[in-house]
C-alpha cells in the first residue's frame, strides 16, 4: 500500500458546468458533490447502494453516487437535485409535484425519490403505478411517505399537453 | 418568502383534492363523553406555558412587523413548525407568511423537555395559542391608546391594528415602539372563537418541503462552516469491549491528512480535513486496533430469555375477581422483538469549542436535557454549553442523535477553535442506536354466557422505554467509553412498557402486571413505546375471543366499548370497508385503540393477501379512522397517520434486530430489511375533527392497531394465527 494518498486533478460536469477538483481519484462522487461542490441534494444514507439517498442523474440515468469513483465520471453529464431547477428558478415538474402533494415528512429521502422519478419520466412519459413502484424500489423512506410519492409522480406525469401526446402516439 | 396562496378556501380545496382523493374530514361539534380528568382543560394553561408564562418567551415582534414564534420542540418531519405558525397566525389574525418559527435552542427558546410522546401539539402549539391570544389583548390595549380609541372598536388584520372602518393602521412593531410585550399570560385568556377560524383545522401546506425539493439547506447533514473538520469514531466490537492497543504511528504514516487522533479510555476518534480520508482512516484503524471483548450476549431463545431475566414486578391494575368457573376461557402468548428506529440519514452533529463556550448543532429531540447530560460528561457548566436544534432525518424516538452530539463535543473539546462534524455510518447507526425493547405478553380471558368478557389478565415482560439524556451522562454512548466512564444511574422510564396493556374496553375484572428485565441490547424510546406490542397482543386476542364467542370481530369490540368517540372511529372503519371485495387468499383484519388510553382514538383495517404454499404475504390496502380531538393541521394528521401505518406495517411484517454472542449483527438494510415500494400498501385516512375537544398528538396512534389489524387479516386470509413478530419470519416457520 502507498504511504501517501495520491491526489489528482479531476474534471467533472455537474448541472451543466465544468468543475475541476483536486482529490483522491477513488473518492466516491457523493463526497465530491457534497464537500467540494457544496451541493445538498445527494445525501449520505448508507454508502452501500442500498438506500438511494445519494441518487444523482448520470447521463439521465438515476444512480447511487455513494460508491462511484469520481475519476470514472469525467465524460459524463451529472445532474443533481439542484440542477433540476429551471434557469428561471421554477421547479422541475417532479419537484413541483412533490411540493403540491406534500410528499415528504422528514424529507431525507426526497432527493432519491425526485431523481429516480425524473429519470423514469425521461424514458416513460406516462408510467402506471407498477412502473413507478419498480423505478423507485431502490429508494428507502422510513417515514412512510410512499403513498404520497406515488401520487406526486403520477401528478408529474399528467400534464401532457395535446402536442406531446400526438408525438408520443 | 413569497406568499403564493390565493384565498384560503380555494387553495385549501385544491390542496385537499390533490393530497388524498379519498380522504374525508368530518367535523363534529356536539358534546362528547369525556373522562373526568380532562374536563378542566379550558381553565388551565398548557404545561409548557405554566412553566414559562412570559409572552415574550414564546413570541417576538420583529422590526418589520412580522412575528417570530419560539418553540422548545424540534421539527422531526411531523410538520410542527407549520402547526405552530398556524395557531399563532390564527389568534393574531396574521397571514402564514408573516409568521416564522424558531426551533429548539438553549438560551433562546422555552425549555420544553423532549419532542416526544405526541406532546408537541398538546404542549407547544397550545402554549403558543394562549401566548398569542394574550398578546392580542395587549396589542389592542396599547393600540387603543395610540389611536385614541378603545380596544373594542379596533380590528386586527394581516399584522396591523386599525380603528374599524378607519384608515390609520399600525403594525405590531409600531404599537410596541420596537419593544416586546413584558406581560405574562394570565388566566382567563380570551381565545378566538373557533367557529371563526381561517387557518386552524385546515390542510395548510408546509413550506419546508419546497426548500428540500430545491436542495436548500434544511437538514443538519447539510450545515457547513468554513474550515470545518470531519470526525469519525472507531467503535468497539461489542458493548463492553475494552481497548488494548492501537497503531497510531502506522495510521499517521498511511494518512498524513489526519489532524488528530483522540483516545480517551475506550473512545477513539479521528479528525481529518477531508471527509473521505477520515472514512478511509476509520476503516484502516478498525483493522489495526485491538480490543478485549467483554461479556458475551445471550444467544438463547429471546422470549424465554427475557422472561427469565425479569427482576421486578409491578401491579399495574387490579379490579374485581377472576370468575371461578367461566363458560369459556382462553390464553395466548405474544412476542415482539427488538426493533430499530432506522433513520434514513444516520446521526450527525457539529461542535465548536471556542472561547470557553461549547457550541453544538444537533438533531436531538431535547436540547435542554442534552445540555444537562453533556455538562456532566464534560464537567463543563451548562451556561458554557449552547445547543442549537437543527432537523435531522426522521427519528421516531430516541436514536443516535444525542450520542453523535456527544461524540462531536468530545472531539471539539480536544481540538478547540474549529467546527467539527461527526457523521455516523450506516453500520454505527444500525449497531449502536438504542432500540425499542423486545416485549413478551401473556394474555388470558374468560367470557360469560352472553359472550362478553368477564375477566382479562395481562402479564407484560419489558425493558425500559426511555433512556434519554435527562441529566444522566451515561445515557450518552461515548460517556460510557471515556476513561472516566459513567454508569447508568437508573433503568430510565419503565412506565412505557405497559402502555396500553390495560384494554380501553369496559371490563368488570382485570389483572395487569408488568415484569421488568434488563435485556442484552441498548434500548430507549421508539414511537409508541410498549403500546405497539401491547396493542398487537390485545387486539389480536380480541379477534381470538370474538371467534370463541361466535361474534363478528367489530361487533364484539363495539359491545365492549362505552366511549362514544371510540365507538365512532370503529363504526367509521366499518363503513369505510363495508363494500370492499375480498379476492382469493385475501383477508380483512381490524383493530382499535385509544393511545395511552387517554389520547388519540384510532381504528385500522388491513386487507392482506397470503399465499399459504409459498408463505408470501402482501398488505394490499390499509384504512385508518383517527380522532385526535381538535385538528390543527388536517394534512399533518393525515400525513402522520399514513406514514404511521406504513412504518408499523414494515415493523410488523419484516423487522427484528438480530445479534450474536458478540454484538448486533443486523448492520445494514440487507440484514435489517424494511418496506420498499413493492411492499407498501395503498393507504386511506379518515379524520374526525372535534374542534371543541382538546387537540392531541396523532403521530403514534396508528402503530399499535396496525400490527394487530395485519395479524388478524392474515388469520382471515389463511387461518394461521401469528403471535410472534415479525409476521413474515413466523409465517415461514409455520
Ligand atoms: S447512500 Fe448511496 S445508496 Fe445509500
Ligand atoms: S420522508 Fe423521511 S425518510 Fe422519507
Amino acid at each position: 500500500m502507498s504511504t501517501e494518498k495520491m491526489k489528482a486533478k479531476i474534471t467533472i460536469h455537474v448541472n451543466g458546468r465544468k468543475h475541476t477538483v483536486n482529490v483522491d481519484p477513488s473518492m466516491p462522487l457523493l463526497y465530491v458533490l457534497r464537500n467540494y461542490l457544496e451541493l445538498n441534494g445527494p445525501k449520505y444514507g448508507c454508502g452501500q447502494e442500498l438506500c438511494g439517498s445519494c441518487m444523482v442523474l448520470i447521463d439521465n440515468k438515476a444512480l447511487p453516487s455513494c460508491r462511484l469513483p469520481v475519476d470514472t465520471l469525467q465524460n459524463k453529464a451529472i445532474t443533481t437535485l439542484e440542477g433540476l431547477v429551471r434557469k428561471d428558478g421554477k421547479l422541475h415538474p417532479v419537484q413541483q409535484a412533490f411540493v403540491d402533494q406534500q410528499a415528504a415528512q422528514c424529507g431525507y429521502c426526497l432527493n432519491g425519490m425526485v431523481i429516480s422519478a425524473a429519470a423514469l419520466l425521461e424514458e416513460n412519459k406516462s408510467p402506471d403505478e407498477e412502473a413507478i413502484r419498480t423505478h423507485l424500489q431502490r429508494v428507502l423512506c422510513r417515514c412512510g411517505s410512499h403513498s404520497r410519492v406515488i401520487k406526486a409522480v403520477k401528478q408529474a406525469a399528467q400534464p401532457i399537453s395535446p402536442k406531446d401526446k400526438q408525438t408520443q402516439e | 418568502m413569497k406568499d403564493t396562496r390565493e384565498t384560503p378556501s380555494v387553495s385549501r380545496r385544491d390542496f385537499l383534492k390533490s393530497a388524498g382523493c379519498l380522504t374525508i374530514a368530518i367535523p363534529l361539534f356536539g358534546n362528547c363523553w369525556l373522562p373526568e380528568a380532562e374536563k378542566t382543560f379550558a381553565e388551565e394553561l398548557p404545561g409548557s406555558l405554566n412553566r414559562q408564562p412570559q409572552i415574550s418567551a414564546w413570541l417576538e415582534v420583529l422590526a418589520n412587523g412580522k412575528l417570530r414564534v419560539y418553540t422548545g420542540k424540534m421539527e422531526l418531519g411531523q410538520g410542527i413548525r407549520t402547526a405552530i405558525a398556524q395557531v399563532a397566525a390564527e389568534e393574531l389574525d396574521m397571514d402564514m407568511s408573516q409568521v416564522e418559527v424558531h426551533l429548539a435552542e438553549t438560551g433562546k427558546t422555552p425549555h420544553e423537555g423532549y419532542t416526544a410522546g405526541s406532546g408537541s401539539i398538546e404542549n407547544s402549539a397550545m402554549s403558543v395559542r394562549y401566548a398569542a391570544a394574550a398578546a392580542r389583548q395587549k396589542l389592542l390595549e396599547l393600540a387603543a391608546v395610540k389611536l385614541k380609541s378603545s380596544p373594542a372598536k379596533l380590528t386586527m388584520a394581516n399584522g396591523h391594528v386599525l380603528v374599524a372602518g378607519g384608515k390609520e393602521k399600525l403594525t405590531f412593531a409600531q404599537i410596541l415602539d420596537g419593544k416586546q410585550i413584558t406581560d405574562e399570560v394570565r388566566l382567563p385568556v380570551k381565545l378566538k372563537d373557533k367557529t371563526t377560524y381561517r387557518l386552524v383545522g385546515k390542510a395548510i401546506p408546509r413550506t419546508d418541503i419546497e426548500r428540500m425539493a430545491r436542495g436548500e439547506q434544511v437538514h443538519i447533514h447539510d450545515l457547513r462552516f468554513p474550515g470545518m473538520l470531519h470526525a469519525r469514531m472507531v467503535r468497539p466490537p461489542a458493548y463492553s469491549a475494552k481497548l488494548v492497543s492501537l497503531e497510531e504511528s502506522t495510521l499517521k504514516k498511511e494518512f498524513p491528512g489526519i489532524v488528530k487522533t483522540v483516545v480517551n479510555g475506550n473512545f477513539v476518534g479521528i479528525l481529518a480535513t477531508d471527509e473521505y480520508e477520515a472514512m478511509q482512516a476509520q476503516a484502516f484503524l478498525q483493522k489495526h486496533i485491538k480490543w478485549e471483548t467483554g461479556q458475551n450476549l445471550p444467544v438463547e431463545d429471546l422470549p424465554t430469555h427475557i422472561q427469565k431475566q425479569a427482576t421486578k414486578t409491578e401491579q399495574v391494575k387490579s379490579k374485581g375477581e377472576k370468575p371461578d368457573s367461566p363458560s369459556i376461557s382462553h390464553k395466548a402468548s405474544y412476542f415482539k422483538p427488538y426493533i430499530m428506529h432506522g433513520s434514513i440519514g444516520p446521526s450527525c452533529a457539529i461542535a465548536l469549542y471556542d472561547q470557553s463556550v461549547l457550541h453544538i448543532w444537533s438533531h436531538s429531540q431535547g436540547v435542554y436535557p442534552l445540555r444537562e447530560a453533556m455538562s456532566k460528561m464534560l464537567e463543563l457548566p451548562p451556561d458554557q454549553i449552547h445547543i442549537t436544534g437543527v432537523p435531522g432525518a426522521g427519528c421516531y424516538g430516541h436514536n443516535g442523535a444525542d450520542d453523535a452530539a456527544a461524540d462531536a463535543a468530545l472531539m471539539a473539546m480536544a481540538y478547540p477553535g474549529k467546527h467539527i462534524r461527526v457523521q455516523w455510518s450506516r453500520e454505527e447507526e444500525h449497531g449502536w442506536e438504542p432500540y425499542g425493547s423486545a416485549l413478551s405478553v401473556d394474555l388470558e380471558a374468560s367470557l360469560d354466557q352472553s359472550g362478553k368478557i368477564n375477566y382479562y389478565g395481562s402479564n407484560v415482560w419489558t425493558d425500559s422505554h426511555s433512556t434519554r439524556p435527562g441529566g444522566d451522562a451515561a445515557t450518552l454512548l461515548p460517556a460510557r467509553h471515556i476513561s472516566k466512564p459513567f454508569q447508568m444511574q437508573s433503568a430510565g422510564y419503565t412506565g412505557g412498557g405497559h402502555r396500553n396493556a390495560e384494554p380501553y374496553y369496559a371490563l368488570p375484572n382485570l389483572q395487569i402486571q408488568a415484569h421488568f428485565f434488563e435485556g442484552p441490547l441498548r434500548v430507549s424510546s421508539l414511537r409508541g413505546l410498549g403500546a405497539y406490542a401491547n396493542i398487537f397482543a390485545l387486539e389480536s386476542f380480541m379477534d381470538e375471543l370474538a371467534e370463541k364467542a361466535g361474534k363478528d370481530p367489530l361487533a364484539f369490540r363495539l359491545t365492549h366499548l362505552e366511549d362514544e368517540r371510540a365507538i365512532a372511529v370503529v363504526k367509521k372503519i366499518q363503513e369505510l370497508t363495508k363494500n370492499e371485495k375480498r379476492g382469493k387468499n385475501e383477508g380483512m383484519g381490524y383493530a382499535f385503540s385509544r393511545y395511552k388510553n387517554t389520547a388519540t382514538y384510532c381504528a385500522i383495517a388491513a386487507n392482506v393477501w397470503v399465499d399459504s404454499s409459498t408463505k408470501e404475504i402482501k398488505v394490499k390496502k390499509m384504512w385508518a379512522c383517527i380522532d385526535a380531538g381538535e385538528v390543527i393541521n388536517l394534512d399533518g394528521i393525515i400525513n402522520q397517520t399514513e406514514g404511521g401505518m406504513i412504518q408499523a406495517a414494515s415493523w410488523t411484517l419484516k423487522e427484528q434486530v438480530t445479534f450474536d454472542s458478540q454484538h448486533v449483527s443486523s448492520l445494514n438494510w440487507a440484514t435489517y430489511p424494511i418496506f420498499r415500494f413493492s411492499d407498501v400498501p395503498q393507504v386511506e385516512v379518515a379524520v374526525i375533527n372535534r374542534p371543541q375537544e382538546k387537540a392531541l398528538g396523532a403521530g403514534e396512534a396508528a402503530q399499535g392497531p396496525t400490527s394487530a389489524a395485519i395479524a388478524n387479516a392474515v388469520y382471515q386470509a389463511c387461518g394461521k394465527r401469528i403471535r410472534q413478530l415479525p409476521i413474515e419470519a413466523a409465517l415461514r416457520q409455520s
